[in-house]
């Protein structure tokens, strides 16, 4: 099968080695335009190798790789100028301020963003001033996300964003690719935390192995939308749970036996994280 | 398979990125204190130090620290230079900032023009706080006539040898903190053997002989046609200024620095 030429990223039988280790083994993929996709899977999966063969910074060993409808192996600068890069390593120590570092990532552009409108999306507005190197953790991953957007890109790269977040800068940065998305921007996320997968992904793909294997809406990720629920209740002083196709039906018989009110009563389908780690531990 | 129509943005100009990275440059250098005072303020400290303590006569009314003043500009160029670069690329390679920057359309060459003008920019700096002190402090005669030129000359050629090497150093060292580990005694053993704390008619034979396959022993010989009278020429070893094979292994060696670049480049860590 070739790759879709009209996807933001297509990939067809992706092979990395690095020695002995197969990486990436055999691996297809392909993201539309315009949506946010979520790559998860445990570390040593290939997560960071497919998103830096993306990138164009790691030669593949076989198989079709087009972004933006371009091989990155030969990605020109005009190419570059469409992508937006958010490395896992981030974007190294500086001298300069946040105002100074933000400004000279938009001269490598034609058409960037306005440097102040991108120190606000991000929130770094109170730290302009502040040399790069003098950020905490958090701060530091804001103003990477700066420099990967300050572009306009048509396609953004964010190799784990939120790690070291605190939750309140995790709910801001999800509002924050909510609002990039409305703009249009495509997305390649990778992230260890499902709820996060789950709170802005359209769609959701499982790496494990090297191998995609699977990828769905958040929701019916494993067959979780159709997955038996599990009805709970408390009973004689004893918590009791029953799987059934039908909890309705079952609760509405729970509640003829109790005549009334069941105690403690919890109807509940299995968590994204409960499949996801079905699935890794399957393929391992 | 027809190709996908897609919008070819426009890249911005050149001489415009060149200036971003020019100004990116010179900022990271002199706002960082420890690079300042490694390569701006040592070669100060150490030409008020041997020129209060060892400020004897050569002969001919010439003090040492006449003959000294080339040799730590020598000196200068070559922590401006080569132990600038080694350090600084190393480190930027491992922290990620390379890295970052070969995702971006920023052009290759961008990187390149920013680093040279920062080297020369700090060059400029050191040589001119060093003539300040020498002169104002010291009683250094300024050179005159066509002195100048031969100092212009072998400023740039020793500054662009040493500029290409220290990058490629650079991508030899695992990191910033072990290129310095490396370069700052290498460069210190080359400044004892290549005529800056040392008249280098002194040293041992072999110690020259060594110090010859280097750069800094020939830009202090170079340097020192400029500061010193021409009767001095008759101590040097070969019994003159050599500018010729002066301006021939600083070429050479420019060459060797560019191959090995363009060899080992690396813009992210292994």
């Amino acid at each position: 099968m070739e790759p879709d030429p009209e996807a933001a990223i297509s990939v067809r039988g992706l092979v990395k080695r690095y020695g002995d280790f197969t990486a990436v083994d055999g691996l297809d993929l392909d993201i539309h335009r315009g949506e946010i996709f979520a790559l998860l899977g445990p570390n040593g999966a290939g997560k960071t190798t497919t998103v830096e063969i993306c990138e164009g910074y790691r030669a593949r060993d076989a198989g079709e790789v087009r972004v933006l409808g371009e091989d990155p192996a030969e990605g020109s600068r005009a190419w570059k100028a469409r992508l937006g890069i958010v490395l896992q390593s981030g974007s190294g120590d500086s001298q300069l301020t946040v105002r100074e570092l933000v400004a000279a990532q938009a001269s490598y552009y034609a058409d960037p963003r306005d440097v102040d409108e991108v120190l606000a999306l991000v929130g770094l507005t109170e730290k302009a001033g502040v040399r790069g190197r003098l950020l905490s953790g958090g701060q530091r991953r804001r103003l990477d996300v700066a420099l990967g957007i300050v572009g306009r890109p048509t396609l953004l790269f964010l190799d784990e964003p939120t790690t070291g977040f605190d939750p309140e800068a995790r709910r801001q940065f999800w509002s924050l690719i909510r609002s990039l998305r409305d703009l249009g921007t495509t997305m390649l996320l990778t992230t260890h935390y499902l709820d996060e997968a789950e709170a802005l992904a359209d769609r959701v793909g499982v790496i494990a192995g090297g191998r995609l294997v699977e990828v769905a809406v958040p929701g019916a990720l494993g067959g979780r939308e159709t997955a038996p629920a599990v009805v709970s209740w408390s009973e004689d002083g004893v918590r009791r749970s029953q799987a059934t196709a039908t909890p309705t039906a079952f609760v509405a018989e729970l509640a003829a036996r109790f005549s009334g009110e069941v105690p403690d009563l919890a109807v509940t389908r299995p968590t994204l994280e409960d499949v996801y780690l079905q699935m890794i531990g399957d393929a391992r | 398979m027809t190709a996908p129509a897609r919008e070819a943005p426009a890249l911005p100009p050149l001489a415009s990125v060149y200036r971003s990275r020019v100004s990116v440059e010179l900022k990271e250098f002199f706002r960082q204190r420890e690079s300042v005072v490694f390569t701006l303020l040592l070669p100060v400290l150490l030409l008020v130090v041997f020129g209060a303590v060892l400020n004897f006569d050569l002969g001919d009314g010439v003090s040492f620290t006449q003959y000294f003043m080339a040799g730590i500009i020598a000196a200068g160029i070559l922590g401006a230079s080569l132990q600038n670069m080694a350090i600084s690329i190393a480190t930027e390679r491992s922290d990620g900032t390379l890295k970052h920057l070969a995702g971006t359309p920023m052009p290759r060459s961008a990187f390149f023009i920013g680093k040279i003008v920062q080297v020369l920019a700090v060059t400029l700096v050191s040589i001119v706080i060093l003539l300040l002190v020498g002169v104002v402090f010291y009683g250094v005669d300024l050179p005159t006539g066509s002195d100048w030129l031969t100092f212009a000359w072998v400023t740039v050629l020793g500054a662009a040898a040493c500029t290409l090497l220290g990058i490629a150093i650079s991508s030899i060292a695992k990191n910033g903190r072990s290129a310095s580990a490396t370069v700052t005694p290498f460069a210190l053993l080359l400044q004892f053997v290549s005529g800056v704390f040392f008249q280098f008619s002194e040293i041992p034979h072999w110690m020259q002989v060594f110090a010859s396959l280097f750069p800094l022993k020939w830009m202090a010989q170079g340097l020192r046609s400029v500061f010193l009278p021409d009767a001095l020429a008759a101590d040097e070893p070969a019994g003159s200024w050599e500018l010729e094979r002066v301006a021939l292994v600083l070429g050479l060696w420019c060459i060797a620095g560019l191959v090995l670049c363009i060899r080992s480049f690396r813009w992210q860590d292994r």
